[in-house]
């Protein structure tokens, strides 16, 4: 509204100082003609006389019959002389000045019709008076025109500005309400609701955009919790059950000493157990949430995998395997030392634990203008493609790997600290084995 | 040794003051911040372990308090938070260590023993003897029985912060802090071959086992002999 009276006074001035200019030059251009008239026949008193004077006023009222130029003569007191005209019109009598009056004139169906004049009048030397004029009635038509014009032009502008911005604030209004009712739906419980996207482009599809992608992250983040109380539900509840039952039988059978601390020394075993798969599960939910982010630091790759294969060479050198490492010097990255290290030597350990006796893993780190490229890769069994992405969920246990020790988190950690940099872990065939990558971006 | 808790859960105060005091340490309790400031500046104890979750208080706040007013007794944080910049915040608040719950009853008696003996100078040492092993750091040579033994670097570490601990339970999270310096709990046995090739040099042809195995809780470099 306001904008619409903002508008509609803008166009109004402009159209008003158009009028009021172009009204001017046409009053200022009937004036001068008629003056130069004026002057003329004065001139051509001076030179000529009365008599030659008033032979070419005579000339001129006959070539006006129809009055569209005026002319009259008369004596010092109003006797007429010559001209078109048949009396002074009384407005003009006094100084010499231009006056406007009414004319009588016979129009084409030959009816008598009264018509604007404007003149001007001039007093001859001797007292003479000489008026000069025009008939106003077309000047006063453009005048109407124009006026007409111009207020049909405002009226037009005002109309379509009203319509057009009523259609615009609609347009939006329904953008944004289409967005509302989105968001209310969500609120409301619909977590998969998505805010509609019309596909021409414009900022409410990138608003709808941005916050689709919002909506995909939170969903992606509550997917996550929600795992992780499955997880911990399902996966505690068995060694948990375990461990009561074990201490429930040893207190019914007969007291001894040596029975009793062999059970404690194991229960402290089972307890362990179970709080190192609640710390990976709670490890891997830290790192998927994301929030480890705010503490990143430039970390060098080459110095952390360096450490992680000097680490486990020995246990690989255990099982006659061989390590060979090709890591590119000085590969900064941003992220976090402890959760890289821990990448690593998930890798590592797994890729040993699978690779026969004998076998061979190899460790590679190099980098071209936007990454750094991470290969881990083993010649042990691999890992079906069809079973690649449930290896990578937590408390998978791939047939292969049923009887080997550990909690089945491994591969689950190392994908949340992968994703966390921005890496995302890419497991494929070794021909043999698994080959596991991870893609940094390049930074700094 | 006087060791104060600072801890307001009254079981793990009496489990953990139980456990000291089976090791032959002096252990006094206080429920509160407030409390637990006001007996660390009145009283003059070896250690403190002091929980960060207290009731209205953060125990960052009376280690800071302390530290002010130059009071350099060693502290040992006990927490349940386990952020990454939780530890770094105790750190720098003034702490010494930082343990996060659960942890091993072992595991807090191994860091405190570490605590303790680190008070005590040994850091500007630079021949260590145990028995008739011999570790020189400024010649970077170990000898057992006169005899050289050649060690890979990361050995060397190894050998001198079991050293610099001799005497002590060493858990494996403090080998991989110290001598690998990387925080978290190896939970496969990488530290134990490590640990094994170690011992094949420096134990094996000698008479005397110097570096033991501690069930549950890590190793130990002790002159068994004595």
């Amino acid at each position: 509204m306001i904008y619409m009276a903002l508008f509609g006074t803008s166009v109004c001035g402009v159209l008003g100082f158009e009028y009021w200019q172009t009204a001017r030059v046409i009053a200022d251009q009937t004036d001068t003609t008629i003056e130069v008239e004026t002057q003329g026949l004065a001139e051509h008193y001076r030179e000529f006389g009365l008599a030659q004077l008033i032979f070419v006023i005579k000339e001129r009222a006959r070539n006006n019959p129809n009055l569209q130029s005026i002319y009259l003569l008369t004596t010092p007191k109003y006797k007429l002389l010559a001209g078109n005209l048949s009396a002074w019109p009384e407005q003009a009598r006094g100084k010499p000045d231009w006056v406007n009056f009414q004319i009588e004139t016979t129009n084409t169906k030959g009816k008598k019709v009264e018509r604007p004049a404007r003149a001007q009048t001039f007093l001859l030397p001797d007292k003479f008076h000489l008026l000069v004029g025009r008939e106003m009635t077309e000047r006063q038509n453009i005048q109407a025109l124009l006026t007409n014009a111009l207020v049909w032009g405002l009226v037009l502008t005002l109309a379509l500005g009203m319509v057009g911005g009523i259609l615009m604030s609609r347009h939006v209004l329904s953008r944004i309400e289409a967005i509302n009712r989105g968001s209310r739906a969500i609120l409301d419980g619909d977590m998969q609701r998505r805010m509609p996207v019309t596909g021409s482009g414009d900022e409410f599809d990138r608003l709808s955009e941005n916050l689709n992608a919002m909506l995909n992250q939170i969903e992606f983040l509550m997917t996550g919790m929600r795992e992780v109380t499955n997880d911990i539900a399902h996966d505690l509840r068995s060694p948990i059950n375990r461990l009561r039952t074990r201490l429930e039988v040893t207190l019914l059978e007969k007291p001894n000493p040596e029975n009793i601390k062999s059970v404690m020394k194991d229960t402290i075993q089972e307890v362990d157990a179970i709080l190192e798969t609640f710390n990976g599960i709670l490890d891997i939910a830290l790192a998927e949430s994301g929030v480890l982010r705010d503490n990143f630091e430039r970390v060098d790759i080459a110095e952390v995998m360096t450490d992680a294969v000097e680490l486990y060479e020995p246990v690989a050198m255990e099982k006659s395997q061989t390590l060979e490492c090709s890591i590119k010097d000085g590969l900064m990255v941003q992220g976090n030392r402890n959760l890289l290290f821990r990448l690593f030597a998930n890798l590592l350990d797994n890729a040993i634990k699978y690779a026969p006796e004998n076998g061979k893993i190899s460790v590679e780190a190099i980098a071209d203008k936007t990454f750094i490229s991470v290969v881990v890769a083993d010649n042990g069994p691999g890992i079906p493609p069809e079973q690649r992405e449930k290896a990578l969920q937590r408390f998978t246990r791939l047939e292969v790997s049923r009887t080997a020790p550990g909690s089945g988190l491994g591969l689950a950690l190392v994908a949340a600290i992968a994703r966390l940099h921005n890496a995302p872990l890419k497991l494929e065939d070794n021909a043999p084995g698994l080959r596991a990558t991870l893609l940094f971006s390049k930074n700094g | 040794m006087r060791v104060l808790v600072i801890e307001d859960d009254q079981e793990a105060a009496a489990y953990m003051a139980k456990g000291l005091k089976e090791q032959g340490y002096v252990v006094d309790h206080a429920a509160t911040g407030p409390d637990g400031l006001a007996l660390a500046t009145a009283e003059k104890y070896d250690l403190l372990i002091v929980d960060r979750m207290l009731p209205g208080m953060d125990g960052l706040v009376i280690v800071e308090a302390l530290r002010k007013s130059a009071n350099h007794t060693p502290v040992l944080f006990l927490s349940a938070l386990a952020q990454v910049d939780d530890r770094v915040r105790g750190l720098q608040a003034g702490g010494d260590d930082y343990l996060t719950k659960p942890y091993a009853f072992s595991e807090l008696l191994a860091r405190i023993e570490a605590l303790l003996r680190r008070n005590t100078a040994v850091s500007e040492q630079t021949v260590f003897k145990v028995a008739d092993l011999e570790l020189n750091l400024l010649k970077r040579s170990v000898t057992r029985a006169g005899q050289k033994i050649d060690l890979q670097p990361r050995e060397f570490k190894l050998l001198e912060y079991l050293m610099r601990h001799s005497g002590q339970v060493v858990t494996r999270t403090m080998l991989l802090e110290g001598v690998w310096d990387y925080h978290f709990d190896p939970k496969t046995n990488v530290i134990d071959v490590h640990i094994s090739r170690l011992r094949q040099k420096i134990d094996k042809d000698f008479e005397a086992p110097l570096l033991e195995t501690v069930r549950g809780a890590g190793y130990s470099l002790r002159d068994t002999t004595a």
